[in-house]
Formats: C-alpha cells, sequence, structure tokens
C-alpha cells in the first residue's frame, strides 16, 4: 500500500497551508465577530483558484478527483469554517447538478464563471417540511407560456445570499414526487420574483450565511431545467448523485478541522503548568490527547482510501462515502469535545479559538445527511444484495 | 530578457533539525524541504521584470531528486522553464564549487540577470552567488531590497546599518534579493495544475563536465547548547525580592 500524495496535490496543499497560516487565520476570531469575511481575503480566494476545485479543466476549473478536493479541504478547515464554506457550496453541491447533469449549453454559461468565482453557486433543496426527507418539498413549478413559474420557500441555504445562481428543486407532479414529480432548476437572482429572505443567525458558522429564498411567481426560462426538457421529473435523482459526491469533501473539513485542534491542544498542554508542571505529564491529559490522535488517523486512513477508490473507479463509492462522513464528523465532535477538555476553563472562552470550533463543528453531523441518513444508507447499501 | 533564479531547497523553518548519526550532517527524517524563502524573493521580482519587460524566467536548482519539488512551485508561481542538476550527495556541498556547477548551467542561458536569495537559510553561509557571479565575470550586487533597470543599465538599494546604499551597474548582472524587496505570491492552484506541464531538463555532473572540486568539508554540526531552565527569585516582600535578585545578579550571574 502506498499512501503518498502525488507531487501536485502535495504542493496545493502546502499553498493552503500558507494562505492559511499567513492570511486567513490571524483573522479568523475577527471574522468571527464581524460575521463577515472581508473582500479582499474573496478575492484572494478567487486568484488561488478554491472556487473552482471540482470544475472540469475545459470549463476554466482544476478538475480535482475526490482525493484532491478531499486534502484541500482538510487543510483549508485548520482555521475558521466560514472560509471553507464561502467556496465550497460553489465547488460542491451549487454547481455539481450542472456538472453531472447539465446540457452542454448550461456548462458553458455558468461553469467558467463558477470556476474562476465571478459568481458562486448555492444549493436550495431544503424546506421547513423537507429536511431528512428531502422528497417532501413543497415548492412548485409550473410550465406557463413557455417559462417555468416557481413558487414557494427555501430555508437554510448555505451562501443564498451572495450567490448569484441557485440549483432549486421544485414539484412538477405532485402525484411522482421522488418517482419523477421533482425537477431541478437553475435559477439566477436577477429572475423576476426571486428574492432572500430572512437571514439565520446560528450556533456557530459566524462569517457564512444561511438564509430564506423566496419564489413569488418566479420566472425560469424553459431551457433552465438542469439536462434540458428530457430532464423534467428527473431532478430528485440529480440531487441525490450531488449530495452524494460531497459526502467526502464533508468529512474531509471535519477531519481537518480535529487535526488542528489536536494541534492546540498539545502546544496548550505542554505549556499550561498546575500543579506544579506542564498539564501534558498528567495521564488524565495524555490519555485524551492518545486518543484524539488515534481517532484522526484512523479517520484519515478511511478518507484517503475511499477518495482513491472513488477516483480509481470514477464512479459513487456510496456506502464508503457515507461511512467516511458519518465516522469523520462524529469523530471530530469527541475530538472537539476532548479538547475544549484539555483546555479547561480557556477552552470555554470566546477568545480563543476552541469553542469555536466545537460550534462549528457540530454542524457537519447535520447538515448534507445526517449521522442517522448516513447509517440509513449504509445499511440500505449492505443489505440490499 | 533571461532571467535566471537559482533555487535551493532547505529544511522548513519550522522543521526540527536533529544531528544525523555521523555528526557532520542533518538527519534527514521526517524533514519537510521547501525552497529557501529569500529565494522567493528573488523568484518573485524575476516574475515582476518579465511582466514589465518581457523575458523567459528559468529556475535552476542542485542536489537530490527532491529538488524537483522546490522547482515545480517556482513553476507554479509562474516561471517558464526548470533546471535540476541532479546529484545525489549534492546537499552540504562546498558553496563555492556549487557556484562553479550552477555557473556551467547557467552560462549557455545567457542571461541579464541571475537572481539568488541573500542566503540558504540552512547553512546561511551566502557564497554561491558570489562563485556564480565570478565564475561568470559578472558584478555582483548583494542583499538587495529594490532594484530599477533602465535599458542596460541596473540600480540596486542595499540597506547597510541604518542607511542605504545606492549601488548601479550594466547587465548583466548578479544580484542577491533580500526581506522586503517584493512580498512573494502563492504558487496558485491553477498555477500548480499548469506547471506539471512546464519543460524541467535535467543534468548530471557529467552532462556539465564537472567533477566534484570541494575545498571545504563539514567537520562536525553541534546542536545548541540546551538552555539553562530559568530561576524564580524567593522573597516576601519587595525589598526581599530585590535584595536576593542582586544577590543572584552578582553572585551566580556574576554580571554586576
Amino acid at each position: 500500500m502506498d499512501y503518498t500524495i502525488p507531487e501536485n496535490l502535495a504542493l496545493m496543499v502546502e499553498t493552503i497551508r500558507r494562505f492559511v497560516k499567513k492570511d486567513l487565520d490571524p483573522i479568523s476570531q475577527q471574522v468571527e465577530k464581524d460575521d463577515r469575511i472581508p473582500d479582499g481575503i474573496v478575492e484572494a480566494m478567487r486568484e488561488l483558484g478554491l472556487f473552482g476545485l471540482s470544475i472540469p479543466e475545459e470549463f476554466g476549473g482544476l478538475g480535482l478527483g475526490a482525493l484532491g478536493e478531499c486534502l484541500v479541504y482538510e487543510e483549508l478547515s485548520k482555521t475558521n469554517a466560514c472560509f471553507r464554506t464561502r467556496v465550497a457550496t460553489n465547488n460542491g453541491i451549487g454547481s455539481q447538478g450542472i456538472v453531472l447533469d447539465g446540457t452542454p449549453e448550461q456548462k458553458e454559461r455558468y461553469l467558467p464563471r463558477l470556476a474562476s468565482g465571478e459568481w458562486t453557486a448555492c444549493f436550495a433543496l431544503t424546506e421547513p417540511e423537507a429536511g431528512s426527507d428531502a422528497a417532501n418539498i413543497q415548492t412548485t413549478a409550473e410550465l406557463v407560456e413557455g417559462r417555468w413559474l416557481l413558487n414557494g420557500r427555501k430555508h437554510f441555504i448555505t451562501n443564498g445570499s451572495e450567490s448569484h445562481v441557485a440549483t432549486v428543486f421544485a414539484l412538477t407532479d405532485k402525484s411522482k414526487r421522488a418517482k419523477g414529480g421533482i425537477t431541478a432548476f437553475i435559477v439566477e437572482k436577477t429572475y423576476p420574483g426571486f428574492s432572500v429572505g430572512t437571514i439565520e443567525s446560528k450556533m456557530g458558522m459566524r462569517g457564512s450565511h444561511t438564509c430564506e429564498l423566496i419564489f413569488d411567481n418566479c420566472e425560469v426560462p424553459a431551457e433552465n431545467v438542469i439536462g434540458g426538457q428530457a430532464k423534467v421529473g428527473q431532478g430528485f435523482k440529480t440531487a441525490m448523485k450531488t449530495l452524494d459526491k460531497g459526502r467526502l469533501t464533508m468529512a474531509a473539513s471535519a477531519l481537518g478541522a480535529a487535526q488542528r485542534l489536536l494541534e492546540l491542544s498539545v502546544d496548550y498542554a505542554k505549556q499550561r503548568v498546575q500543579f506544579g508542571r506542564p498539564i501534558a505529564e498528567f495521564q488524565a491529559v495524555q490519555f485524551m490527547l492518545a486518543d484524539m490522535a488515534s481517532q484522526i488517523y484512523a479517520a484519515r486512513q478511511m478518507l484517503y482510501h475511499a477518495a482513491w477508490l472513488r477516483d480509481k473507479r470514477g464512479s459513487a463509492v456510496i456506502k464508503e462515502a457515507s461511512m467516511v462522513k458519518l465516522f469523520c464528523t462524529e469523530m471530530a465532535g469527541r475530538v472537539a469535545d476532548m479538547a475544549v477538555q484539555v483546555h479547561g476553563g480557556m477552552g470555554y472562552m470566546k477568545d480563543y479559538p476552541v469553542e469555536r470550533f466545537y460550534r462549528d463543528l457540530r454542524l457537519t453531523r447535520i447538515y448534507e445527511g445526517t449521522s442517522e441518513i448516513q447509517r440509513l444508507v449504509i445499511a440500505r447499501e449492505m443489505l440490499k444484495a | 530578457m533571461n532571467l535566471v533564479v537559482c533555487i535551493k531547497q532547505v529544511p522548513d523553518t519550522e522543521t526540527q533539525i536533529k544531528v544525523g548519526a555521523d555528526g557532520k550532517s542533518i538527519n534527514m527524517d521526517d524533514i519537510k524541504w521547501v525552497m529557501n524563502p529569500y529565494d522567493e524573493f528573488g523568484v518573485e521580482e524575476a516574475l515582476r521584470i518579465k511582466a514589465d519587460k518581457g523575458g523567459d524566467v528559468i529556475v535552476v536548482g542542485a542536489g537530490p531528486k527532491r529538488v524537483t519539488e522546490a522547482l515545480r512551485t517556482a513553476l507554479a508561481m509562474g516561471a517558464d522553464k526548470a533546471i535540476l542538476i541532479e546529484d545525489e550527495g549534492l546537499y552540504g556541498a562546498d558553496p563555492i564549487f556549487v557556484g562553479k556547477l550552477l555557473a556551467k548551467a547557467i552560462e549557455p542561458l545567457n542571461p541579464d540577470i541571475v537572481f539568488f536569495g541573500q542566503r540558504a537559510v540552512d547553512d546561511d553561509c551566502g557564497l554561491a552567488s558570489s562563485s556564480v557571479a565570478e565564475a561568470l565575470g559578472m558584478p555582483q550586487l548583494a542583499v538587495i531590497v529594490k532594484q530599477e533597470l533602465d535599458g542596460d543599465t541596473i540600480k540596486v538599494q542595499r540597506p547597510v546599518e541604518g542607511q542605504t546604499n545606492v549601488l548601479s551597474t550594466k547587465l548583466p548582472v548578479c544580484l542577491t534579493a533580500q526581506k522586503g524587496l517584493n512580498e512573494p505570491r502563492y504558487a496558485s492552484l491553477p498555477g500548480i495544475m499548469k506547471a506539471k506541464k512546464k519543460p524541467l531538463e535535467v543534468k548530471t555532473l557529467a552532462d556539465l563536465g564537472v567533477e566534484r572540486d570541494d575545498k571545504i568539508e563539514i567537520a562536525a554540526i553541534n546542536p545548541p547548547p540546551e538552555r539553562a531552565p530559568g530561576k524564580v527569585i524567593q522573597g516576601e516582600t519587595p525589598e526581599e525580592l530585590a535584595v536576593n535578585l542582586a544577590k543572584a545578579l552578582r553572585e551566580e550571574a556574576k554580571v554586576i
């Protein structure tokens, strides 16, 4: 078994490492306070190519495989999670519907703009009545005089207020729902009848904005059905394929944050003196550090293996991806809890980054498929034979 | 313009350096190797001159195969071509010899400017650049923080003890870059993808017709002595603390 990282990916990781250390981490607490990423940083992220990770090279992206994308996200997640989130919905769920199922004309119009970061994309599936039960959406689309009219309300949409383009899922046949009644649309923010609703206040992920999107007779051109006319009613498949692909990168983000928490904890344990010696000399603390390190090691091996497998097969690794998302995000939750414990009172203070990681990581067990949904997917894949 | 930048690959400044088993080299296990940080200023400046005046930026490195990574980083930053003088035993060689070797590879490139970092952060010698300038018969302007090109004349600024020397000469010239010359760009991700397709030529000592001719060798490498632990001055009152501090400074530290 050879786990050597290919040279060009190793160079990318090094670039991200330096960018995080020099430009992102020094402002991570400020971004937390302001709830906003400075424009100059978004521009720097564009220049580095971070918005085009997963968009094919022919459309101006980097065309990275799963391993490359995971390595970039792992490194980018060693600071405030909002930086990763700013690019991740664009690379992931926002644009992947178009990459996977878009028509040549749709790819030509949207992908180069998304790859450069000139435009960004979000993914609008979730609704008040449709979370894990994604097929229960209420938003409708009706073909009237050659264009689609969308009506309804999406919520919890990451980067919804920053995006120029949304991949929106709506009912085109209520009787069929997931079995041929849901269609995916590309909606530009300038279309009449589209608006951004409430921007939510969250437990964490400050600097990244989650909002409602409102469709009030929103007019969408007929050609904006993802995949064209033939794909009307096939949107649920597009949604599931898109989410499958995102699971590994979500796991990579949790892993990167866990690694940073381990590093912070080791440093702190070595310099924090109680009872006349550094707390790293106490077994109670050593055991926590050892547990953190071992679980991170296990998580990294399974992530890299699944990513490698996906690149090798060139197709979805459904069961493995769900296992990896489940394990890595749950692992990161345990690591974050231990990191707060190692830091003691300091781990609970807003002036120190540990409590921020703790809050931000909580989300990774919920979005893009809760831990419970991952378990259902794993069991279903395992038992179907 | 033919712009050449010489690059050394060195241990990352965050790496914990351990002395090797032979006592004359460093332990190479678990070292992360990077482009010498001062060389990055050279690459950046060459790229800026190219953007302004046109030309090609060629980066040259010497050492084991792993040096490819530092050269690829420079290509990813925007350099056009790389040359690696590959030799497994070159790390730690006499810098004057390394300079002669580099000069052999650089001469056919007909350079207008040869950039170096002002020194490498591993051995702190800063000699290879002088050796190249000598071998190629070029003037050397060292430790510069600013340069201005005007036709075939170059004017540079060099900080010295609170003042600035302004020096000028005709091209071709060998320059060594100091911190402050510029802010090096990152190797962007698209740049890294493009770098894969850029030419990287590998030469051996034999290809260049050079044999090892080191005049110095490393006799020993000693780690810095371990720092003694600090001492907390004891005492109940400020007066008592002051007396004990003064006593410690006089009798133990022997500084007053």
